[in-house]
């Protein structure tokens, strides 16, 4: 099984590399011919090690492949641990790789348009945008696949660049590299964390492996350490509250989100890409891979609950001000994350990668939809210019309306199985602060409801705002953007109802997932679990399924019913107003950390650049020193008259001086 | 104080006051003469150290070669005397004061006063030779012995000064007639020999 | 106090130093002089050497004195050399104008 676990990222690289250094003698074809092979290659040989694992039982795998350096008894290596959970992992990694991969040759088959004439960036960009996407299978592979920290950093960093190099892709674009920036930035802030956090279990575990740093996770907890002044900090609470500040960056955790919605900046393909499939999700993942050291803090469950509840509520409040279509998409990702994450907090592992995996497929199906509708609108954006596509774009309605349903959690939607198992496993946790969490997450049901239909029906129903040129050209987009809308939408129906009792419920995840007897919520939810048809039922007459209803009802009322009703709201009251306002500046945060954050390091690099650069460096070292050398031989230079008396009075005056010397102090 | 001590006290004196003319004289040629002067009566001081070799190389070498060789030096240049004495006077103070110092400092090292560097019994009081002691003969002695290799070294260094010197200031004249042997010997007939025919004239 | 013993002849010569000392300062100009005044110098240390000589009963002082009057010769005969090369082509000997040194 090593070769095949070996082939799986290699297959993807493989492909990255031909494509992104042999893209010009290949070319378009050869490329998009080459990285499909890849992926497709990563994704059956994931399909037969899910295979391997789930049904013919196969134990789990945990080998090191290749020892890289051993320092000090520290060894750093690059290893698999393959289990449940991390076959399923890949599978949805490289099966939303592979339709993105398919759906990007239709969405970039005109890419030269985005480029100024006869630039150099330009040229082969078809090329090294599929050898860009194949690369990032492959860090998020050696992520997922990875048995040791190091390695898992590795991909953590390698998935966090090719992001960077993709969204800003369109590198003519100032939009582009500043969103691309941003996310690059905010990550270091979360990467900061996840190395501190690495550091901090080398220190106290002395080994990067998971199993060894596992074993010790009990014996961690009643360790304490010192960081500020006496204060006594439980080491274990240390690590995993600082591993999830890296999981905050990758996942999009307030206050760490503000890369997310910027990152619509790149190429749509990359939309579904990172907020599907594979970037946010590194952070979900990671905290579950981590569930046998999370599980002996309470404080550290609390921070994560606590933090995605506040992701899940405020992220969906904004999601719907928003008139970009692609942009109130990847808020619902932000919701949805947080939604995942106070799953993670209340212990309920497996709800939370079931959730990432349902919503893979809906949440990557939704991005799809959008991009197709924005092909067929020229590249318009705005909802506010569309409206009845329903009959110009039948395929693309029917998946997006499927889309949403599972979005919002109809019963019976993939959506509904894993968003109100999460919803019920909150309140039935004991971590401190759940209370707070089952509030947040109620009224994000509505939120989600209201924000994603709002969207489907200024869309696809009510009167048609795009002007002539566009509306003359509608017509449903071309077969490999719609197939896979196709192939991901039957997922979106079906993947919940078929996997809920194996994965929530059963003991899909085995060993791979650790929880303690006295946090597992998840349990006492499973009490009540009476096969799928009974959760189906029982969520029909559930307070989640009225939320969801009454917000699709609102959004009906405001956008189909009374089209003007909700600006009229805004000019009337002015608590909506401001409201409104808050949340079209998306509560200041973007502000706050341009005037905090950036306004200050750009000041305080002016302050170094004009005081320490310029004045200290330049000024005083560099050509003070020659300055001075230039002041000092001024002066020798004057000593040195060339007149030959001068000489011999200088000796004399020395002879003078040593003979004074020596008649004063020589006695002794 | 003896007649010895006496003698002393005299040729001192007279150095003293010559070394005081060499460095006062307006003219170079005075200053040469006092120097004369001055080395004469070092050279009688140096006999009364029963070092006679040396007072007599002193007198022949010095006085009879070198001083020759600085008053031939000093009238064959054309000196602007006027010219060499400028800041003489505004020099003095400073040139005495750091004489001065220096001196007061030796003196009061190895002098009378000050601290007595010299109270070894050995050295208050010379031993005194007799008179079939040959001072030339033991200096000779140790020179050829003990001291042969600097000996040798010394005469290369006198060599070496004599080729230096005359290269310095040999220089060829330009109007100077003189021979080369070596083009005188490649020299052919044809260089010298010239035959021309001629057609005989017709006698008049 | 009148008898001479070896300190009046180390007088003698730091007096002589002394004074040739000052003729190097008033004699600034003047090559020629300076060279006396150098002169002067070294016959002020050869009179010590040969005064330790006598007073130590040591002949080796006076062999020193043999290789300074050697190499004071020759300093002698190589100076007035440059000397009068200097002469030949500057058409004086006053030092300040010989400053091609200066920096």
């Amino acid at each position: 099984m090593e070769t095949l676990y070996l082939a799986i990222p290699l297959a993807s690289l493989l492909g990255a590399i031909i494509a992104g250094f042999f893209g010009g003698q290949i070319g378009r074809k050869g490329a998009h011919t080459v990285t499909i092979l890849g992926v497709g290659t990563s994704f059956v040989l994931s399909l037969v090690a899910l295979n391997h694992h789930v049904f013919a039982g196969g134990e789990t795998y945990n080998e090191t492949v290749y020892t890289w350096m051993v320092v000090e008894g520290l060894r750093f290596e690059v290893g698999f641990l393959i289990d449940r959970l991390t076959v399923m992992m890949m599978s949805v990694v490289t099966g939303v790789s592979l339709a993105v991969h398919v759906y990007t040759i239709g969405y970039m088959a005109d890419d030269e348009h985005n480029w100024p004439k006869d630039s150099k960036a330009g040229k082969n960009s078809y090329q090294r945008f599929f050898s860009y996407i194949s690369l990032f299978t492959f860090s998020m592979l050696m992520l997922v696949m990875a048995n040791n920290f190091l390695q898992l950093f590795f991909g953590w960093e390698a998935v966090g660049l090719v992001s960077y190099l993709l969204i800003g892709f369109w590198t003519v674009r100032p939009t582009a590299v500043y969103a691309n920036m941003k996310a690059f930035l905010v990550n270091r802030v979360g990467d900061f964390g996840f190395i501190l956090g690495i550091a901090a279990i080398v220190m106290y575990t002395g080994s990067l492996d998971y199993q060894e740093v596992f074993l010790q996770g009990e014996a961690l907890s009643t360790q304490t350490m010192s960081i500020f002044m006496n204060t006594e900090w439980s080491v274990v609470s240390v690590i995993c509250i600082l591993l999830f500040v890296g999981a905050m960056g990758k996942s999009a955790q307030v206050p760490l989100h503000v890369w997310l919605p910027d990152s619509m900046e790149g190429p749509t393909p990359i939309s579904a890409l990172i907020h599907a499939a594979t970037m946010v999700t590194a952070g979900i993942f990671m905290v579950t891979r981590m569930s046998p050291l999370f599980e002996f803090s309470d404080a550290a469950l609390s921070f994560v609950m606590v933090i995605g509840a506040i992701t899940a509520f405020s992220m969906g409040l904004i999601g719907i001000v928003q008139n970009d279509i692609k942009r109130v998409v990847a808020y619902s990702t932000l919701s949805q994350l947080g939604y995942m994450t106070v799953a993670l907090g209340a212990s309920a592992y497996s709800a939370a990668v079931y959730h990432l995996m349902t919503h893979a497929f809906f949440k990557a199906l939704l991005f799809l939809a959008a991009g197709s509708v924005i092909i067929a609108m020229h590249h318009e954006q705005d909802m506010r210019k569309m409206g009845g596509l329903k009959k110009y774009m039948p395929i693309t309605y029917w998946t997006s309306l499927i889309g949403s349903l599972a979005l919002i959690g109809f019963p019976g939607f993939s959506g509904f199985f894993s968003k109100d198992s999460i919803i019920e496993a909150v309140h039935n946790s004991t971590i401190p602060g759940h209370s707070i969490a089952y509030a947040a997450v109620l009224g994000g049901v509505f939120i989600t409801a209201f924000y994603s239909f709002r969207m489907f029906f200024m869309v696809f129903h009510g009167e048609e705002r795009m002007d002539k040129h566009t509306k003359e050209h509608l017509h449903e987009t071309s077969w490999v953007v719609t197939g896979p809308l196709i192939a991901l939408a039957i997922p979106s129906v079906m993947i919940g109802a078929m996997t809920i009792s194996s994965m929530l419920f059963g003991d899909y995840f085995g060993t791979a997932v650790f929880v303690r007897e006295s946090h597992d919520a998840l349990a006492k939810v499973g009490e009540n679990f009476h096969g799928v048809w009974g959760f189906v039922e029982h969520g029909v007459f559930s307070w989640p399924f009225l939320l969801a209803m009454a917000g699709v009802l609102t959004a009906w009322i405001m956008y189909i019913k009374q089209p003007g009703m909700a600006a009229a709201m805004v000019n009337k009251y002015s608590l909506i107003r401001f409201f409104h306002k808050v949340l079209e500046n998306k509560y200041y945060a973007d502000d706050f950390n341009d005037a905090a954050f950036g306004g200050g390091s750009r000041g305080l690099g002016k302050r170094l650049w004009k005081y320490g650069d310029i004045a200290f460096i330049d000024g005083l070292l560099v050509n003070g020193s020659a300055k001075f050398v230039g002041w000092f031989s001024g002066i020798t230079r004057k000593i040195q008259t060339g007149l030959l008396y001068h000489y011999a009075f200088a000796m004399i005056i020395g002879v003078l001086l040593l003979m004074t010397f020596f008649v004063i102090f020589g006695n002794n | 104080m003896t007649f010895i001590d006496l003698n002393f006290y005299f040729f001192s004196a007279l150095l003293l006051a010559a070394a005081l003319g060499v460095i006062a004289s307006k003219n170079p040629v005075h200053s040469a003469l006092w120097l004369v002067l001055s080395f004469f009566s070092c050279a009688a001081l140096w006999l009364l150290l029963e070092a006679e070799f040396l007072g007599i190389v002193l007198v022949l070498v010095y006085v009879g070669a070198v001083m020759v060789l600085f008053l031939f030096v000093v009238m064959m240049l054309d000196i602007n005397i006027e010219e060499m004495r400028k800041g003489f006077v505004r020099y003095l103070p400073i040139g005495a004061l750091v004489a001065l110092i220096l001196a007061a400092q030796m003196i009061w090292v190895v002098g009378p006063i000050g601290p007595d560097i010299l109270d070894d019994e050995s050295l208050k009081q010379a031993v005194r030779h007799g008179a079939d002691y040959s001072n030339t003969k033991e200096l000779g002695r140790v020179l050829y012995t003990e001291y042969v290799l600097p000996f040798e070294i010394a005469s290369i260094i006198l060599l070496v000064a004599i080729v230096a010197a005359i290269s310095l200031t040999l220089r060829r004249r330009k109007n100077t007639k003189y021979q080369t042997p070596s083009k005188q010997i490649q020299v052919k007939r044809d260089d010298r020999l010239r035959i021309v025919k001629m057609d005989a004239e017709a006698k008049e | 106090m009148l008898t001479v013993t070896l300190s009046s002849y180390l007088t003698l010569g730091a007096l002589l130093f002394a004074i040739s000392v000052a003729g190097i300062f008033l004699n600034r100009k003047n090559v020629v002089i300076l060279l006396m005044c150098i002169e002067l110098m070294l016959l002020a240390a050869n009179i010590n050497f040969v005064a330790f000589s006598h007073y130590l009963n040591d002949t080796a002082g006076q062999i020193f004195v043999f290789f300074i009057l050697t190499v004071a010769a020759s300093e002698a005969a190589i100076g007035l050399a440059i000397l009068v090369v200097l002469f030949r082509n500057r058409h004086t000997i006053d030092v300040d104008q010989l400053d091609e040194m200066k920096g």
